[in-house]
């Protein structure tokens, strides 16, 4: 066995290093090296984190740093109404990425399609993405958000919350898109031409044959996406929507502190890593699945 | 030997093709009786692949006609996908499906292109798998199989069309040489069934004892059709000549 990987392991082609199968180790460690070099790690770690914490807690003004931003009382005061108005962010995230990944994928296909017919629905497809990848999201929201109600049509919507989920939805889907489309384009031509060689037409080869490969291959950077689609719910609060980062607001301007905004990345932590571990064993379970243990 | 009473697989005339300015086919003309196996030699580049991916549409030709069974399938307005039914193509690579089982690589076109019930695409599927001696091995993924079983599962998946005409395209060239024989086996089988085949090979032991005919590819050009005893021993063209003494010489004859 050797130390680094064979130079063509095709799972670092798509980013599944190491997770074929079970894991194994690299190279056999002998017991008492294992112990020295957790022994390092361990020491180092705490000279680290304690020259830190150090030089932190030792500035002059640590007292009222501590008191504006990690006060118990202000985070227990806080915690149950960010946790509330946080419903607001989850309802966000998951109407917009239910929105997002079907809308993602046409544009994804759209960009693909073949032939002269198909010029101008490349060519509005690939428009999109360019402007939605283009204009801060931020702008895209205050533009639909404010602009859109303004206008006072009838028949249209003039909640915050309805625009607000629109303009996520425009601005991430672009960025999904090109997700999808590298996905695709990983997918080896053979694999569309064996499935037109049994009569399948061009819509079920996509359907039965290359959606559902690109799909897999694309799950870890389509939840990339999606975190940073959650992270992005705050920039609602510019329409005055409350959701958590509204709240924290409201009570940092009512009490004049700071500790609810630390209360909101707690929460924003707490819900992303177990997402990112899920999607890993989403990920590894498939390929164990698909691939023989050689 | 294009078969007397024998109606006509296949008809290919004046068939040309380029890959930008390459031209890789310059005017092919070759017929297929029905039940007839005809193998295409030649070194690589000579343009057999490209023949046999023209044959299923899978590559648009340049000019000329190619007929299956009366059918023009090269005419304007043609179904495409109801043509690629009756024309069964195996690849090098066998280009299974890798997310899915064998039994649904197999079931998948019966299901969604000839419209099969799950239940009767599954079982014709069995039963094909069966006769390969692979029906246990349905459940699992195409990564789990040897080389051979996999080539042997991608001509399954192509009979589960119940095509008119089976294109192989060099399908034992990607396998361990002991491998070789059992994809071979079924190739023989087949034959001895009547299933109508143009072969592109390098095993010409194999395409001797099989073939009704032989065909030399050369440069985009047939340059000469013969039955096995005729071109294997006294080939008239020297381009032949030398192309079966380099394959002579590799130890492959």
């Amino acid at each position: 066995m050797t130390l680094t990987g064979g130079p063509l392991d095709p799972g670092d082609l798509i980013g599944l290093a190491g997770r074929r199968g079970p894991r194994r180790s690299r190279r056999r460690i002998p017991p008492g090296e294992a112990l020295r070099s957790t022994a390092i790690a361990l020491v180092s770690t705490v000279v680290v984190v304690g020259a830190l914490a150090y030089a932190v807690t030792s500035s002059p003004n640590w007292p009222d740093v501590r008191d504006a931003f990690f006060n118990g009382v202000w985070f227990g005061y806080s915690w149950p109404l960010l946790v509330e108005a946080f419903g607001t962010n989850i309802a966000l995230f998951v109407i917009a990425e239910l929105l997002i990944l079907p809308l993602a994928l046409i544009l994804a296909i759209a960009r693909g399609l073949p032939g002269p017919v198909f010029f101008p629905v490349r060519l509005l497809a690939t428009f999109y993405v360019d402007f939605f990848r283009a204009v801060p999201g931020l702008l895209i929201i205050a533009i639909l958000g404010f602009g859109i109600p303004a206008l006072d049509l009838p028949g249209v919507p003039n909640d915050e919350f309805f625009w607000a989920i629109i303009a996520l939805t425009l601005v991430y889907s672009a960025y999904v898109s090109e997700v999808y489309r590298a996905g695709i384009e990983s997918v080896h031509w053979s694999q569309e031409a064996a499935a037109r060689s049994l009569g399948l037409n061009r819509l079920q080869a996509y359907r039965f044959v290359i959606i559902p490969q690109a799909v897999r291959r694309v799950i870890p950077p389509l939840l990339n996406d999606f975190i940073g689609l959650q992270k992005d719910t705050v920039l609602v609060s510019s329409l005055g929507v409350v959701e958590i980062f509204r709240e924290a607001s409201i009570i940092k301007a009512a009490k004049f502190n700071f500790t609810p905004y630390l209360a909101v990345a707690l929460i924003f932590i707490i819900i992303t890593i177990p997402l990112a571990r899920f999607t890993d064993w989403l990920v590894r379970r498939d390929a164990a699945r698909q691939m023989s243990n050689r | 030997m294009t078969g007397g009473g024998r109606g006509q697989a296949l008809r290919i005339e004046g068939l040309h093709k380029s890959f930008g300015d390459l031209e890789v086919l310059k005017g092919i003309d070759l017929e297929l009786a029905e039940h007839e196996v005809v193998c295409l030699i030649g070194s690589s580049g000579s343009g057999k692949s490209t023949l046999l991916r023209c044959i299923n549409l899978l590559e648009p030709i340049d000019a000329g006609r190619i007929v299956v069974e009366g059918d023009e399938i090269t005419a304007k307005g043609v179904d495409v996908n109801r043509i690629r039914r009756r024309i069964g193509i195996v690849f090098q690579a066998y280009n299974l499906f890798p997310h899915m089982s064998v039994l649904a690589n197999v079931s998948l076109a019966p299901r969604k292109v000839l419209g099969l019930s799950r239940d009767d695409a599954e079982a014709r599927a069995t039963e094909l798998l069966d006769r390969i001696g692979l029906a246990d091995k349905r459940n699992d993924y195409p990564d789990r199989l040897s080389g051979g079983q996999q080539q042997r599962v991608a001509i399954v998946r192509a009979l589960a069309m119940q095509p008119d005409l089976l294109l192989l395209d060099e399908i034992t060239s990607a396998l361990d040489p002991e491998l070789v024989a059992e994809v071979l086996n079924l190739i023989r089988e087949l034959a001895g069934n009547g299933m109508t085949m143009l072969i592109a090979t390098h095993e010409m032991s194999f395409a001797r004892e099989i073939a009704n005919r032989i065909c030399f590819l050369d440069a985009g050009r047939i340059l000469e059709i013969a039955p096995p005893a005729e071109m294997f021993s006294a080939p008239r063209e020297e381009r032949t000549r030398q192309f079966l003494q380099r394959v002579i010489d590799a130890g492959r004859l």
